[in-house]
């Protein structure tokens, strides 16, 4: 790990990341079909911080950039759960999981 | 290891896992009242320990309990205590919401004392997350009904990307800083002379992060359709304690770690004031639903309460937490009438439903007129406490334009809480509501004698507000 980081460099690594979080900004705000690709760019988010934590942590010699990612793999791993449950009663009481019926409180 | 220190949240976490053992074991419409009873226990309890836990750092610098810590947990237990009792209100009666929803507040607020007290980045993450995780529930709690699970998924995708947002925040700082503590990010930014670029971008990251929670201007998008569809309760815990956990945040991290920076943050916390005001007041006139109407009310109050933060003195500190106490009393006695807004089972929430309130029910109309004259920040009500310490701090740090728009906007903000006392005293009377509750009216009515009462209170409150400023200057 130290190794890889050393030869080089962290560049790469935020590059990638802050690719990975733009693409889930992205994909949330351009996106008006299907709420479930909205959830996927949440985990793309997600894991771009992940990256960033684990990259940082390799650069630094610390460890607790690496214990940070266990904490957010699990809190991820919650939250997708719920939002899974969230979007299975919605779909129930509505019949779709399209974005632009998501909208009968407006104003 | 000090663990005492963590005690509160230790007994919160271990009577929630117990209510909700006990809930399951119970036969399924048994279930809520019990649940409910023991989780205003437990929150008293947990109450105690909060006020008697001493001062210090524990759990390798995880966790912190100050004055200003013990300030934050004691508004947001207080928060709880009204949502749960509001709750087995909204309970009886055909409409039964399930045991879990008390369980969900305890977690909620388990996770909101964590935020207060977190020292770290990592506990301040974990916390705001066990709060939030639980909000997302709470709000699609009544499976059945389209409007809540809208609302639960509302909140959940955006409340989410703004975690995502944090998240990734708190990765740059931690690379730039080299540290995930407050304290020794705060030494680094005072001890490099320049602040690197990746701290400063991911501050900001921050900043938006828990600008969402806060619900303030511009990420405030969800806001009016969460409180409009999740259930009245779970509307008067939303509108309480997740914002104060929030504010708790905000306060700490850009008073401590960030503090040095506090030049190049300020004029980010004044827009986002500046414009909460605003729109908070001026979206707000065209609303015929109540609870929307609470949540433009709540963005604003946000706005007035940032002024104070956007001022970064501890004058400014004092007045933005004095404000927090003023709107937790006055907002939840609103939502206690709101909730006691029922006919024939059925919850209305048009805002001329209420005509008629005056003569119907006089008690419940006196509460919600004092509510809406302290919103205003009409003078022996709480509400006016709150803003003028606010105002006074942010004209001390001269912001002068900041509290021009503060003005225009309490006296626009005036016109529309002036037109719900204008309906429940001056229009043609509707149907009256059901017979109340009995909690929900003893929300209400504590709720309302608290805001018109706060002036006696205001010594103690204000030297704890103080306190509790100070203990926040100290750390950083």
């Amino acid at each position: 790990m130290n190794s890889a980081i050393a030869q080089i460099g962290l560049g790469p690594f935020l590059t990638v990341s802050a690719a990975l979080l733009v693409l889930g900004v992205f994909g949330i705000f351009l996106n008006r079909k299907n709420i479930i690709i909205i959830m996927m760019s949440m985990e793309l988010i997600l894991l771009s911080a992940n990256l960033n934590f684990v990259a940082f942590s390799g650069a630094l010699g610390d460890l607790s950039g690496q214990v940070m990612v266990l904490f957010t793999l699990t809190i991820a791993a919650a939250e997708a759960a719920i939002g899974l449950a969230i979007l299975t009663v919605y779909f129930r009481n509505r019949g779709s999981i399209q974005v632009d019926d998501v909208a009968t409180m407006k104003g | 290891m000090n663990w005492i220190l963590g005690l509160p949240e230790l007994v919160l976490a271990v009577s929630a896992l117990v209510i909700l053992a006990a809930g399951v074991l119970q036969k399924k419409d048994e279930a809520f009242l019990p649940c409910a009873m023991l989780s205003i226990a437990a929150f008293v309890v947990t109450g105690f320990l909060v006020v008697r836990a001493p001062d210090g750092i524990a759990y390798n610098g995880m966790l912190v309990v100050d004055a200003f810590s013990r300030f934050i947990k004691v508004l947001a237990l207080i928060g709880g205590v009204a949502a749960i009792a509001l709750s087995i209100g909204y309970s009886d009666g055909r409409r039964q919401l399930p045991f879990e929803m008390p369980v969900l507040v305890l977690f909620s607020t388990l996770g909101a004392m964590v935020m207060a007290s977190s020292s770290n980045l990592m506990t301040l993450f974990v916390g705001l997350e066990l709060s939030s995780l639980s909000i997302y529930i709470l709000c699609a709690i009544e499976r059945d009904r389209l409007g809540a699970a809208e609302a639960g998924l509302k909140y959940f995708i955006l409340g989410s990307l703004a975690s995502g947002l944090l998240l990734y925040g708190m990765s740059l700082v931690y690379g730039y800083a080299g540290t995930m503590d407050y304290a020794p990010i705060a030494a680094e930014i005072n001890g490099t002379g320049v602040v690197p670029l990746g701290l400063m971008i991911g501050t900001v990251f921050i900043i938006v992060g828990l600008a969402f929670k806060l619900s303030a201007v511009p990420f405030h998008m969800w806001t009016p359709d969460v409180y409009q569809g999740a259930p009245t309760p779970v509307t008067a815990y939303m509108a309480g304690a997740p914002k104060f956990a929030a504010f708790a945040l905000i306060l700490r991290v850009m008073s401590g770690p960030f503090g040095a920076m506090s030049p190049r943050w300020q004029m980010l916390i004044e827009v986002i004031a500046a414009l909460s005001m605003l729109f908070g007041s001026f979206a707000a006139i065209p609303q015929h639903n109540i609870k929307r109407l609470m949540a433009y009310s709540s963005i604003g109050h946000m706005g007035y309460a940032m002024m104070g933060l956007a001022a970064a003195s501890p004058a400014g500190t004092t007045g933005t937490l004095v404000y927090l106490a003023a709107y937790l009393v006055m907002n939840a006695g609103t939502f206690g009438v709101i909730a006691a807004m029922r006919r024939r089972g059925h919850e209305v929430t048009g805002i001329s439903d209420l005509a008629g309130l005056g003569r119907n029910n006089p008690g419940l109309a006196l509460v919600l007129a004092i509510c809406m004259f302290s919103m205003i920040g009409v003078p022996p009500m709480a509400g006016f406490f709150g803003k003028f310490m606010v105002f006074a701090a942010a004209w001390n740090a001269g912001l002068y334009p900041l509290v021009a728009v503060g003005a225009v906007s309490a006296v626009v903000g005036a016109f529309y809480y002036l037109r719900v006392v204008k309906v429940i005293y001056f229009d043609p009377a509707a149907a009256p509501f059901d017979k109340t509750a009995p909690s929900v009216s003893f929300v209400s009515v504590a709720m309302g004698l608290a805001t018109v009462l706060f002036l006696i209170g205001l010594g103690p409150i204000s030297t704890a507000a103080q306190a509790a400023a100070q203990a926040l200057i100290g750390q950083g």
